[in-house]
């Protein structure tokens, strides 16, 4: 098992006739994925190296059998693609743009919800299952298969710890970045939640950063719903306050969403935090081996 | 984006909401004009965006011309910092507007509450103060309601709010108006944090706005001209504004040691290993994903653009970022600046072999290699010399 995607999902890729939804779509495809469809409003008929694009996702649904969504198209006309994802009868959602305004990812939120269509992103890399699927951005050539589940807000340094797990000898079941926008379909409880009830996965590692309090949520619920060891890693100690550090989400308002009061409401419940991501993967290989 | 106090509170007057009427300044002579056209009393308001202004000075009532001059001169050229050490501000603009009767100040503000995924209304009878304290002293004072997403936000909805909050009988209905008024500016303005502190109730019973915070989403900009327009004039550190002519994102810090590094997250991290070795971050620099040469060229020359840096570090982990690219970059920007300062480059990841033999084959004075990142940081510090 993995979470999120694996050997059944059938990809549909929104954008897949653009510059980059068809780089990392038909990467994503030589990885093992399988890309069932591209969508393209005005493009239908047409194929982007073999795979069928379509007017509409509903119509990659239906002729393809299509589950899961990849979202590439700009900015500005994210939010009513991914809207027009969860009405298609997709059960995935996984929007990599960034940049959408955030007051329409509240509404999109909802309607997601509502429909009961798990959304990843915006925002962010994708999911990657190593040997199984990846959709999504993440370089599958940093992981290997394995027992470690990493959830994350960010890209690089997910890659950067990967790779140091990878060097220690250690692999992951899925890879899942949540993203890094204020408003975010699937937050760390939600992937947590998958990675308790996923055989394969032994332990959990989450690299959450400044900006909100989807950590100290997560750190609640670990402490009731979580059995299996959880290793966490904070970014931006140093962060001023009131500035956006790249993210749109990462930010500190006032005196909330400081990497300190993260760390701190992580270690209230128990869960070991690493001060480097070369120390967070030295700890969760630790923990693992007993 | 935040905006000043005036830009929040003409935000408000296009919705409808009742401010005091004003005007902006930016010398003493245009205060002392405008005030003569307001009439005294009124009020000289330093326009910065940090709270506690009246604490620290830049607030102050003017009875007549030659105190409207003499407050003016002061304010202006000030630097306020704010209740958290933040800044130091320097006032640049005024805001002068006429005095206010005020016969109650209350708090109102609607605010994305991130972990609950609605608007969040809040409304507060103990206004004028920080909120935060308040609230911490007395929990009960301050009403807190989320708004449901899936219906409209009506004076029906919003009039429990008020009435909890316990602001005076005979104004509830005209409050609870300015409640979703807020709520419908935030909707139309993209706004992601409103808050009025204070609300007031004049003499006549009017409920007026007496100051304005405004957040604004930066990813909604596109779809409001005017809005980008003051996000492009307030910018005024010359390394941030070099930086977004280049569409880089940069955050201007205080310390020495220049940091580039691919990825929002990794840089965050950067900067803290850097912190943790001893050494003081002079910028957050997300050179972003798949850099070609131009943009290390464009990131080193912000970068070095700070007289305060003394040495640089390059920390990236190529995904889809190819570290061959990032390495052209360095030699490219080599030849054509005088960077004067030594850099630390550590390259993982994505063709990281290649990068590593053309920085090698490219023989660069002052560049030093790192395999990891904790020993770029080590590095970059020590080279680096402590921080004036």
């Amino acid at each position: 098992m993995a979470i999120v995607v694996d050997k059944d999902t059938k990809l549909v890729v929104s954008g897949l006739t653009g510059r980059e939804g068809s780089f990392h779509g038909l990467r994503n495809r030589s990885y093992g994925t399988y890309l069932a469809a591209g969508v393209t409003p005005g493009k239908g008929g047409q194929d982007v190296e073999g795979v069928p694009v379509f007017d509409s996702i509903r119509e990659a649904v239906e002729g393809e059998g299509a589950n899961t969504s990849m979202i590439f198209v700009p900015a500005r006309f994210a939010a009513p693609a991914i809207d027009e994802a969860i009405e298609s009868g997709v059960h995935t959602v996984i929007a990599i743009t960034e940049g959408i305004p955030v007051l329409d990812m509240l509404k999109t939120y909802w309607k997601a919800r509502a429909a009961g269509v798990r959304l990843i992103g915006p925002n962010c890399p994708g999911v990657l299952s190593p040997g199984k699927a990846n959709v999504g951005i993440i370089p599958a050539q940093f992981f290997d298969p394995g027992k470690i589940g990493v959830v994350s807000k960010s890209g690089t340094l997910t890659y950067q710890i990967g790779n140091e797990l990878k060097q220690a000898g250690e692999g992951n079941s899925s890879i899942v970045g949540i993203g890094g926008d204020p408003i975010i379909g699937s937050d760390f409880i939600d992937i947590l939640e998958l990675f308790e009830a996923d055989p394969e996965t032994e332990l959990i590692v989450m690299v959450g950063e400044i900006g909100g309090d989807a950590e100290e949520r997560a750190a609640e619920f670990i402490a009731t719903e979580v059995s299996k060891p959880v290793v966490a890693y904070i970014a931006g100690f140093t962060a001023p306050p009131g500035r956006q550090m790249g993210h749109a989400g990462a930010i500190i308002s006032g005196s909330s969403g400081t990497a300190q009061a993260k760390k701190e409401a992580l270690e209230a419940k128990g869960v070991r935090v690493g001060e480097s991501p070369t120390e967070t993967a030295r700890i969760a290989v630790e923990v693992l081996r007993g | 984006m935040d905006l000043l106090e005036y830009q929040g509170k003409q935000l408000f007057a296009a919705h409808g909401i009742a401010v005091p009427s004003g005007e902006v300044a930016t010398t003493v002579e245009e205060a002392v004009a405008a005030a003569e056209r307001i009439g005294y009393p009124c009020a000289i308001k330093a326009q910065v965006l940090i709270g506690g202004r009246g604490k620290a000075g830049g607030i102050k009532i003017a009875a007549d011309r030659a105190e409207a001059e003499q407050h003016a001169g002061a304010i202006l050229g000030m630097d306020i910092r704010g209740p958290r050490g933040e800044g130091p501000f320097r006032v640049e603009r005024v805001w002068v507007e006429g005095g206010s009767d005020i016969a109650a100040e209350y708090y109102a503000s609607v605010i994305l509450d991130r972990g609950e995924k609605k608007l969040l209304a809040m409304v507060s009878a103990r206004g004028g103060m920080d909120i935060e304290a308040v609230a911490a002293e007395d929990p009960g004072a301050l009403v807190k309601e989320h708004i449901d997403p899936t219906r409209p936000f009506t004076v029906a909805a919003a009039r429990p709010i008020v009435a909890a909050a316990g602001l005076a009988e005979d104004v509830r209905d005209e409050a609870a108006a300015v409640l979703v008024k807020l709520a419908a500016v935030a909707q139309a303005e993209d706004a992601t944090l409103i808050e009025v502190n204070p609300l007031i109730v004049t003499a006549d019973r009017q409920v007026v706005a007496l100051d304005a915070k405004v957040t604004i989403d930066g990813n909604a900009l596109y779809r409001h001209e005017e809005l980008a327009e003051i996000d492009a004039e307030s910018i005024d550190d010359p390394q941030e504004a070099m930086a977004r002519e280049r569409g880089l994102t940069y955050v201007k810090l205080d310390g020495n040691v220049g940091i580039l590094a691919n990825g929002a997250g990794l840089c965050m991290s950067t900067l803290d290993v850097v912190a943790q070795a001893g050494g003081a971050p002079a910028n957050f620099l997300d050179a972003g994903g798949g850099s070609k040469a131009e943009a290390i060229v464009d990131a080193l020359t912000v970068i070095a653009s700070d007289a305060k840096v003394t040495a640089i570090l390059f920390n990236i982990f190529g995904g889809i970022t190819r570290c061959d690219e990032i390495a052209k970059g360095i030699v490219e920007a080599s030849s054509q600046l005088e960077l004067g300062v030594p850099l630390v480059v550590r390259l993982d990841g994505t063709n990281s072999e290649e990068g590593l033999a053309i920085l090698a084959g490219a023989g660069l004075a002052n560049l030093h290699q790192e395999t990891t990142m904790l020993g770029a940081a080590q590095k970059v510090v020590e080279l680096a010399g402590g921080n004036s």
